[in-house]
């Protein structure tokens, strides 16, 4: 079993778990071939390897298609409104660090409406897992393009083409200083697997943006990464450690800009072959490789953690400031706090 | 001080200034004192410059030495948004207004007695509010050709006659402030700064206050530059000494202490009582504080208070938003915490979805409204009381939230018990409505003992609550209709809650007409039959046929009004709600016996709305929104008219 340092104040379980533990009675109401069913299993057979009690975890979560997800988990859960739930989640784990507290929202939701929260959620570095399911359309609204469709994309409201150029969620992230930022896919469950691992074990916040496909409005969307065949060109595996090659070609620092390119890999630069390191304290690497991929094509699209690095996380910073509070004064004392300095006495 | 009626505000209410005021004896006056004493029952006296010279410190400390001198007192302080409005101008005009007296009193009052006008802006923006026979004390140093013809004074007011019917007292205090200060090795700039000490310091010797306290203060607030404290201090016994020893000023007043309910008093806020209050509903709760905010004027001083108590366990989080300030307290409230998000007018617009989202989830929460001038920025520093309706309806679908009003600025620490009380028994959402006035204004309070506070009860759900051991997180309590609350940790109570519509009981989410329809009834019904106390009805004779009512901070010029309508032998009946939902059962009945019933709001007529529609009375508006709260006269005019009209008729 794994060991979870961002979990050491949440009670552990009393008895060895199973995914079947934390499934409800609720009927899973998402469409049939929808993305999010894999998801939700790989988080509930995930859930046991935690050894905390179900009790101590809880799912938060916004609108969109993916955000009734809290419903399908045997936990505590906030199903809550759109685009707020790293906003509701901060105020849960900063108050209650005894609990393990995963925001689980959409690209509409994190990227558009809750775009701010999401930020400053990562910036503050508070001890939340966000998994952010990205399939890259709007699916509750029926269809509408989202904040990380491509240029161009014809939906509903843009029969003509969107205008807007999407935002990439990891190079997002990264420029808000988050602390841990991965990418995987929905139907790769061991990479997915490995993904929410690392993500529990990190101290702080961490986002965990999931390729889902929405097989109504968006079918598709990720199948070249998903192909056999087109992987090969499409899809960058990092491993911290590990140069970073994928078929034939590898991922190269130009030596005088330092700019990051793709090149055919050969006997003669495989010892150039950059190797990732995801706790590299400078986030300029990580973000390079994030813009590595095309946004229309998804070629060259990196999975895999692209930075994981230790900050102070913001609910253990408040705590220990109440602590210090009570060290200096001593512990409040309402009688005293009432009176002040300066009082008179009527007879 | 708002506990006893006293009719000697209504016999004061001539407003001629101190000297006119009831004068008594001055056998007793300090022996120390070459000058005669008289003996003055109350003074109203306002501080006015540019709002770089430090009128509010010095108002403020001129309100401590009266609260430590005993006296009853009520304060207004009033200035402009701009941190430093351009310099000299009529905009960058701040003022403080201080009413105190040997007797219980209610407003900062209508019309100073005195008037400290450091510049010719500050003449010129205050003297309308002057009656004639008012002292004014210049500072003549500021009347400068450049300075006067700013403000548009074509000829100089000090000399050309126009202030002849007040008392004017021309002294140059800024000259006077660097005269004293030679020697303090200070900069020019920074001596003449100390100028509104030299005021305070003639003001104190003015009015015999003691002077400890502002030493003390200044020594602290200066205490990492000792010699701008010294200066302060020099400064401001110069301008004592001046007072003593100058022809200018022939006399000086007494105000005795006022003869309060017996007890320890300090000088309170209306902000400082309710950040005090939050705290008292998480001691006697036993639930950690939580306060999720975004600074907003005239709202940020609570989070500024309870930040410097974290030492009681208080969380404050100041939020990237107003919504996310909200969304953290409601996110805390779940986890088991008190959740209180506080702002003013604008930041309830954007709260609005998610306190729709707590009357859903039906947790506990207060959200603490300090309305200010609207719409949108409005007067972010000026007091209004134009949320209510707001408060009341300003969200999605039928989403009734409680509400509670303070009417004085001690007042906000037992309403911010109470909204905590309602939010936690009921599980609900409530609204704490103040103001600016109450916020920024201040008066004595009689500080209550711990252990009188009430005690709160959260009464955690542990066990589970339906057949099979399971657990339904909407069966509800038969009396009150309150859900359970189960907070993560609770082993077996595992749920999931959320802002779509949840079937009765269980909670899981319905779309089932029916259900939607009772939800809709229940959560109305709960809020319908939250327990509030009674209105109390102030009627003397009983035989008024004229109701006045009213709520928040208009408590204050409404009595006094109508302390003069009765003091003038006239009838009238008051009543002042402090829960606006649900109203006070018996309100029906109370305005119901009344043949007309005056409704004063500093808005057009918001209460007067709610009252019409759900009671079916006549009831009749007097509004005004300028910013500034009533003045007593003004509403003693408007209540002598409805009797008017009332005697005009035939019963």
């Amino acid at each position: 079993m794994s060991d979870f340092p961002a979990l050491h104040l949440v009670p552990k379980a009393d008895a060895p778990q199973t995914a079947r533990d934390f499934k409800t009675d609720q009927e899973v109401r998402w469409c049939p071939g929808c993305g999010d069913y894999v998801i939700l299993n790989a988080v509930q057979s995930f859930m046991p390897e935690l050894g905390i009690r179900r009790e101590n975890t809880v799912f938060i979560s916004g609108i969109g298609c993916s955000s009734r997800f809290p419903y399908y988990m045997n936990t505590y859960g906030v199903h809550s409104i759109h685009g707020r739930a790293p906003a509701i989640a901060t105020g849960l784990a900063t108050s209650r660090r005894d609990l393990s507290v995963w925001v689980v929202t959409g690209d509409g939701d994190a990227l558009s409406i809750g775009g701010n929260h999401l930020i400053h959620a990562l910036r503050r570095n508070v001890n939340l897992k966000i998994l952010l399911f990205n399939n890259r359309i709007y699916g509750l609204t029926k269809g509408q393009y989202s904040p990380t469709s491509e240029l161009g994309k014809i939906t509903k409201s843009t029969p003509m083409g969107s205008l807007d150029a999407p935002f990439n969620p990891v190079s997002l992230a990264l420029g808000a200083e988050a602390t841990f930022v991965a990418r995987t896919i929905d139907s790769d469950r061991p990479h997915l697997t490995s993904v929410l691992r690392a993500a529990a074990q990190h101290q702080g916040t961490a986002l965990v943006e999931i390729y889902q496909n929405c097989n109504i409005f968006n079918d598709g969307a990720f199948d070249v990464l998903k192909d056999a065949a087109s992987a090969e060109r499409a899809l960058i595996r990092l491993t911290h450690g590990e140069p970073i090659a994928f078929g034939t070609r590898g991922v190269f620092r130009h030596p005088s800009t330092g700019e990051l390119e793709v090149r055919e890999v050969t006997d003669a630069n495989r010892a150039d072959l950059l190797v990732h390191d995801a706790h590299s304290p400078s986030p300029v690497t990580a973000f390079a490789l994030s813009r590595l991929a095309d946004n229309d094509t998804l070629h060259q699209t990196p999975v895999g953690i692209f930075r994981d690095v230790d900050r102070p996380v913001y609910d253990t910073l408040m705590a220990d400031q109440l602590e210090a509070a009570v060290a200096q004064k001593g512990p409040g004392d309402l009688g005293a706090l009432l009176t002040g300095s300066d009082t008179w006495t009527v007879a | 001080m708002t506990s006893e009626v006293d009719q000697v505000e209504a016999a004061g209410g001539d407003p001629g200034g101190a000297d006119r005021a009831a004068e008594r004896t001055s056998s007793d006056a300090p022996s120390r004192r070459d000058k005669p004493v008289r003996r003055v029952d109350r003074v109203i006296i306002r501080f006015a410059g540019d709002s770089g010279d430090g009128m509010q410190l010095t108002g403020d400390r001129f309100t401590s030495e009266t609260a430590a001198f005993g006296n009853d007192l009520s304060t207004l302080p009033n200035f402009p948004a701009e941190i430093r409005a351009p310099q000299g101008t009529l905009p960058g005009v701040s003022s403080f207004q201080l009413h105190f007296a040997d007797h219980d009193i209610l407003t900062p009052g209508d019309a100073p007695n005195v008037l400290v006008a450091m510049n010719p802006a500050a003449l010129k923006a205050n003297l309308a509010d002057l009656p004639r026979g008012a002292e004014i004390i210049v500072d003549t140093d500021e009347f400068t050709k450049r300075a006067l013809a700013k403000v548009g004074y074509a000829a100089d007011p000090l000399a050309d006659g126009s202030l002849s019917g007040y008392h004017l007292h021309k002294v140059p205090l800024t000259t006077l402030t660097l005269e004293a200060l030679k020697d303090s090795g200070l900069q020019r700039k920074d001596a003449g700064r100390a100028k509104n000490m030299f005021a305070l310091g003639l003001l104190s010797w003015m009015y015999h206050r003691p002077t400890e306290g502002t030493e003390k203060f200044l020594r602290g607030k200066f205490a990492g530059k000792p010699a701008i404290a010294e200066a302060n201090i020099k400064a401001f016994r110069a301008g004592w000494n001046f007072g003593e020893t100058t022809e200018d000023f022939a006399v000086s007043y007494e105000v005795p202490p006022a003869k309060l309910p017996a007890g320890t008093y300090r000088n309170i806020s209306g902000n400082l009582a309710l950040s005090y209050g939050l705290i008292a509903a998480a001691q006697r709760s036993g639930l950690p504080l939580f306060l999720g905010s975004y600074p907003i004027t005239p709202a940020s001083d609570i989070l500024h208070e309870l930040s410097k108590h974290k030492n009681f366990g208080v969380r404050t989080f100041q939020a990237e938003d107003e919504i996310a300030g909200i969304g953290a307290a409601l996110g805390a409230a779940f986890g088991g915490a008190l959740g209180v998000t506080t702002t003013s007018g604008p930041g309830v617009a954007l709260k609005s979805e998610t306190i729709g989202l707590a009357v859903s989830l039906e947790l506990p929460l207060l959200v603490v409204d300090i309305q200010r001038g609207g719409p949108s920025t409005g007067l972010p520093t000026k007091t209004e009381q134009a949320d209510l309706l707001q408060a009341m309806f300003g969200r999605n679908g039928e989403a009734p939230v409680p509400i509670v009003a303070p009417a004085t600025p001690a007042e906000c620490f037992g309403a911010a018990l109470e909204a905590a009380r309602i939010a936690v028994t009921y599980r609900t959402p409530v609204m704490l409505l103040s103001d600016g006035y109450l916020a920024n204004g201040s008066e004595p309070w009689r500080i209550p003992a711990v252990d009188e506070l009430p005690l709160i009860s959260p009464d955690f759900a542990s066990e589970p609550n339906a057949e099979g051991g399971a657990f339904h997180p909407y069966r509800r309590d038969p009396r009150t209709l309150a859900r359970p609350w189960a907070v993560p940790g609770t082993a077996g109570l595992e749920h999931r809650i959320g802002g779509i519509e949840k079937q009765d009981g269980t909670g899981n989410i319905s779309y089932d007409p029916a259900n939607h329809d009772l939800m809709v009834r229940t959560r109305q019904a709960k809020v319908d039959g939250i327990a509030v106390p009674r209105l109390e009805v102030d009627d003397p004779s009983g035989r008024a046929r004229v109701l006045a009512i009213g709520w928040g901070s208009t408590y204050g010029p409404i009595t006094a009004a109508v302390r003069r309508v009765r003091a003038d032998g006239g009838e009238i009946a008051q009543a002042h709600l402090r829960n606006l939902n649900p109203f006070p059962a018996n309100l029906s009945s109370v305005l119901r016996g009344y043949d007309k019933v005056i409704v004063p709001e500093m808005n057009l007529g918001q209460l007067a709305l709610l009252l019409r529609a759900k009671y079916l009375v006549d009831a009749e508006s007097y509004n005004q929104v300028r910013g500034l709260p009533f003045k007593a006269a003004q509403l003693a005019d408007v209540l002598w008219a409805a009797i008017g009209t009332l005697d005009g008729e035939t019963r």
